[in-house]
């Protein structure tokens, strides 16, 4: 195994073989889920905390559900509703938990850099599940495993990344893992919700999403949040739908064969048809959700390798506190 | 039908040419120039007098939607039809304002009573309130030529780069106040010695040069297109200038008020005189003037803004701001004419083919294959006006008894004769 980092913070810091090795045993999960009876010892003895300082459902329970798999002790916490509403701050919350002596964090916080920086205040391995508009690593590696899963191959790929890319961590770090991978990237979306200087992370920037799909293998719309739609970036969800909604129309332009994926949740007539997200000859978005478990089980399973051999040597070396 | 206008004085403004000549129309269209007249044509013997193409005049209040009893499409069409203007650009600052495709689907219909060609400008955002963008490619799908505020500025400076951002995507043309809001606020004068003697609120001319700082600031952020309605004193040009050196994508306009008026012309306060920007110092006016000839103003408009006698019987800062122009627009821009700051074809340059260009229209020109949009006019006839023959709803003309020169003797939208 070439995983040898301590966190999964990001994409950012992961070579193309890490993402390959955790797509490999990502696989091996994916058939394990598929059995009756779906359990491993891989975490057994462990305790796992997800920590969403920001409200999540279907991220949340992957998770949960990848943790209880694996046979950890999963504990969930709702940050929302706890010691952060008293004044306690993201450090001193870190540390009562470390306390606790947990062996994997899972986090999501809408500050970018939160996860981070919580990261370096304990000593058990942290999983980034989402901070602010900067990462959200198990996302992309789940997006990748469906790719690859789909058109067997995860390289040289034309991926239409479409919508709100400015305000989205999914965007972020999909394109960071495909750009790895050595993909053709395009961003599509209007010029207010592009993050500035989007040409030089190597993508190619369209505002015509005609233009964007054509010839596209993958089609990845993203989320519209709600408070986005109120005339600060755009004039109106109807607006929205007649230029970047995806719809036959606009599929039709990409290849015949293309796939469409949505990381959910999905505001169906506003970024995507209806008929299109349940097509199940193009939409692969079911299969991103069963792809997010073993994928996530997977990480878990190569940070809690890393944890355990680091503790190993630090016994051995005497340093273990 | 062809139409032989024998015997005229041609004003060119593409060419930049003013001499004898003779044009030919032919199915609405300027077939040919300095031809003989077909066999079968009307012949029209100008005289001598001048010939030019129709002004395109941009920044028209029509009080459709909401008050009509100022002016309608008809009244406004026939006023006109009788200056020589053969487009209207209609602004959006109506009750409710023209902010979504469906109240431009109205209006646009409402225009069919006009006599002159329009074309719509909508609001930049919803109710012209400066907090949400307007549908802007549903819009210029129905027809917006053009996405402005009016007066209002878009305090928002985030909002407004944003603006002009989206608006990119659609080569969509976006017309700015330059003002800074809180500084003009409140202001119905030009800060100096008249607006002091007089006790009347005042805004520094800087405030001209601060909000036209800021929008082209934004303009170089978004690489939108930008034309700002009216820049009206010499301090702005520099910024102006600078920007057109840069590369932006900026032209600039100017009412045919702050062309011919000064600040001491509001007299006794006579609120026909009250306008937004206010009358400069005559200095100004002076330094626009050559801003004209120099090509650094693109567009010389009337912004008529017809308003009821009760919105002026009131005291001056308290009386609502505008004049009509539509019948006085070439009346008063042959002052400049005749004083000499400008020559006619200059004048057409500003009053028609620079705002057809901009606004991406066919008119402005009298080349061959244009549309026969014409105006015929008597540069030297000398009048007096008199408000109350003027063809508009509303009669506030601050050139009510004023000495003129200069009678329109026809116009012709499409070959068609609309008036004279």
């Amino acid at each position: 195994m070439t995983f040898r980092a301590r966190h999964l913070l990001g994409i950012e810091p992961l070579s193309p073989p890490e993402i390959t090795s955790i797509l490999d045993l990502a696989d091996s999960y994916v058939d394990l889920n598929r059995r009756t009876i779906k359990h491993s010892d891989a975490l057994s003895g462990m305790t796992q905390i997800n920590m969403f300082f920001e409200n999540s459902t279907r991220t949340q329970s992957s998770f949960e559900l990848a943790g209880k798999r694996l046979g950890a002790d999963v504990m969930n916490m709702s940050m929302q509703t706890s010691s952060v509403k008293k004044g306690e701050t993201l450090i001193d919350t870190a540390l009562t938990l470390n306390a606790m002596r947990p062996d994997l964090l899972v986090v999501r916080h809408p500050s970018s850099g939160a996860v981070n920086l919580l990261a370096e205040k304990v000593n058990c391995a942290v999983l980034n599940a989402g901070d602010g508009r900067h990462e959200h690593p198990t996302q992309a590696l789940l997006d990748a495993l469906t790719i690859r899963r789909a058109k067997d191959r995860l390289h040289r790929l034309t991926v239409a990344i479409c919508g709100d890319i400015a305000h989205s961590r999914v965007a972020r770090s999909n394109l960071i893992l495909l750009g790895k991978m050595e993909n053709r990237i395009r961003l599509v979306g209007p010029a207010t919700l592009m993050p500035a200087g989007a040409a030089e992370f190597g993508c190619e920037i369209y505002e015509d999403m005609r233009e964007g799909l054509k010839d596209a293998d993958v089609v990845m719309m993203l989320r519209l949040q709600k408070e986005r739609m109120d005339g600060g970036f755009i004039p109106s969800e109807r607006e929205y739908y007649h230029r970047w909604g995806l719809d036959a129309d606009k599929l039709a332009h990409a290849k015949p064969d293309a796939i469409v994926m949505h990381p959910g949740p999905m505001n169906r007539g506003v970024e995507i048809d209806g008929t299109i997200a349940d097509d199940i000859n193009r939409s692969v978005i079911q299969d991103q959700v069963e792809m997010g478990v073993a994928v996530r089980m997977a990480a878990m399973d190569l940070l809690a390798r890393n944890l355990r051999a680091e503790r190993g040597r630090a016994l051995a070396e005497g340093t273990y506190v | 039908m062809i139409l032989h206008f024998d015997n005229a004085r041609l004003i060119d403004p593409e060419t930049g040419t003013d001499g004898p000549g003779s044009l030919t129309v032919q199915d609405g269209f300027i077939a040919a120039r300095d031809a003989d007249a077909p066999s079968d044509a009307t012949v029209i013997d100008c005289n001598g007098r001048c010939l030019a193409p129709g002004i395109v005049d941009w920044g028209v209040k029509v009080g459709e939607p909401g008050e009509r009893h100022k002016e309608s499409y008809t009244s406004a069409g026939r006023a006109a039809a009788a200056g020589g203007v053969t487009t209207m650009i209609v602004r959006p600052d109506t009750a409710p304002p023209i902010d979504n495709p469906e109240s431009l689907d109205f209006v646009a219909k409402r225009a069919l009573d006009s006599i002159v060609r329009v074309r719509h400008m909508a609001s930049l955002t919803k109710s012209r309130e400066g907090r949400e963008m307007v549908e802007m490619a549903f819009l210029c799908d129905a027809g917006a030529v053009a996405f402005t505020d009016g007066v209002r500025v878009v305090p928002d400076a985030k909002l407004f780069g944003r603006c002009m951002t989206y608006a990119r995507g659609l080569g969509a043309l976006i017309v700015g106040h330059p003002q800074e809001p809180n500084l003009s606020r409140g202001a119905a004068a030009t800060k100096g010695k008249f607006a002091s003697l007089y006790g009347i609120a005042d805004v520094s001319p800087v405030a001209e040069l601060m909000g036209l700082e800021r929008d082209l600031a934004l303009v170089a952020m978004s690489g939108g297109r930008y034309h700002a309605d009216q820049i009206t004193t010499a301090g702005a040009l520099p910024a102006l200038r600078r920007a057109r050196a840069g590369g932006l994508d900026v032209t600039a306009g100017i009412s045919i008020h702050h062309l011919t008026l000064n600040e001491f012309d509001v007299g006794g306060y006579r609120t026909f005189f009250r306008f937004t920007p206010p009358l400069r110092a005559e200095d100004d006016r002076l330094a626009m003037v050559q801003a004209v000839a120099d090509g650094e103003i693109d567009v010389i408009a009337s912004f008529h803004t017809p308003q009821d006698e009760e919105s002026k019987r009131l005291p001056f800062a308290e009386a609502a701001p505008g004049a009509v122009g539509l019948q006085t627009l070439l009346p008063a821009a042959l002052r400049l004419y005749h004083q000499g700051g400008l020559t006619l074809p200059q004048l057409f340059r500003a009053m028609s083919l620079n705002p057809a260009r901009r606004l991406g229209l066919d008119g402005g020109r009298l080349a061959v294959d244009a549309p026969a949009d014409l105006v015929l006019f008597d540069a030297d006839a000398p009048f007096v006006l008199d408000r109350f023959t003027l063809l508009s709803k509303s009669k506030n003309t601050p050139f009510d008894g004023a000495r003129m020169q200069g009678r329109v003797l026809g116009t012709w939208v499409g070959g068609e004769r609309v008036f004279g």
